[in-house]
């Protein structure tokens, strides 16, 4: 799956897109981002605070607990500041 | 008539006399037009921002901001809604996005053009880098706005 990252969260891992295969325990948002925080020392300081970081799937915004299962696009941001 | 919507995300400026020109031209329906406009502030001394730079998520950014004018249009009997977001660098003293609502009466234009705002703030996926002479930092989200967008939210 495409994985998305933006503002900080796009900064400390250094890319703004990636393909992903995640193993098949990751099973929700909250699961992913376990895994990613995993990956290395930038994914750890990305996610350090899971709580902060928001997510959208195929560019809809989801709760940890939203399944990921068939998701084409997974988003993850800190809380917007836009407007 | 149907309430015409125009969204539009852009890097340049926009003219906040020309879109509400052709929000009403021709038309005997509507009796307000609220305008809000979001301008990029620079403050004084030594925290003054010297620059701001939005970034976006393309393609949810408009989705999203569709799926709120859509409930405005649910909520309020609104006779027209422009809304217009820049991203990209932008100087203090520069546009920054607007929400305009059309209406028969002002009640309809005043709440639904809050709404938007509330919303958008919270829910659109923009964010925002302030510069500073100390460098540049990511704008945190604040509690205030949240809980702005939450009383819209029936209980």
């Amino acid at each position: 799956m495409r994985v998305l990252y933006f503002a900080w969260v796009r900064e400390r891992i250094g890319k703004a897109e990636e393909s992903v295969e995640p193993p098949a325990s990751a099973a929700t948002v909250a699961d992913l981002i376990a895994w990613l925080a995993s990956r290395g020392e930038e994914y750890a300081h990305a996610f350090e605070k899971p709580g902060v970081i928001r997510a959208a799937i195929d560019k809809v915004h989801v709760k940890p607990e939203t399944a990921i299962r068939g998701a084409k696009e997974i988003a993850f941001f800190p809380p917007m500041t836009g407007g | 008539m149907s309430a015409p919507v125009t969204i539009r995300l852009q890097t340049s400026d926009f003219d906040v006399a020309a879109e509400t020109a052709a929000l009403t031209r021709g038309r005997t329906d509507i009796g307000a037009v609220v305008n809000f406009v979001g301008i990029c502030r620079g403050g004084e001394g030594e925290g003054a921002i010297s620059a701001l730079t939005l970034e976006h998520y393309p393609g949810m950014a408009e989705e999203e901001i569709a799926r709120h004018a859509n409930e405005a249009l649910a909520r309020w009997p609104l006779t027209g809604l422009t809304i217009i977001h820049r991203y990209g660098r932008l100087m203090p003293g520069e546009n920054i996005m607007m929400v305009l609502t059309a209406s028969a009466h002002r009640a309809a234009a005043f709440e639904a053009a809050q709404f938007l705002m509330d919303y958008l703030k919270t829910a659109a996926p923009f964010w925002k880098s302030e510069e500073r002479a100390s460098g540049a930092r990511w704008v945190e989200a604040t509690r205030e706005d949240d809980a702005a967008a939450a009383r819209w939210t029936k209980s």
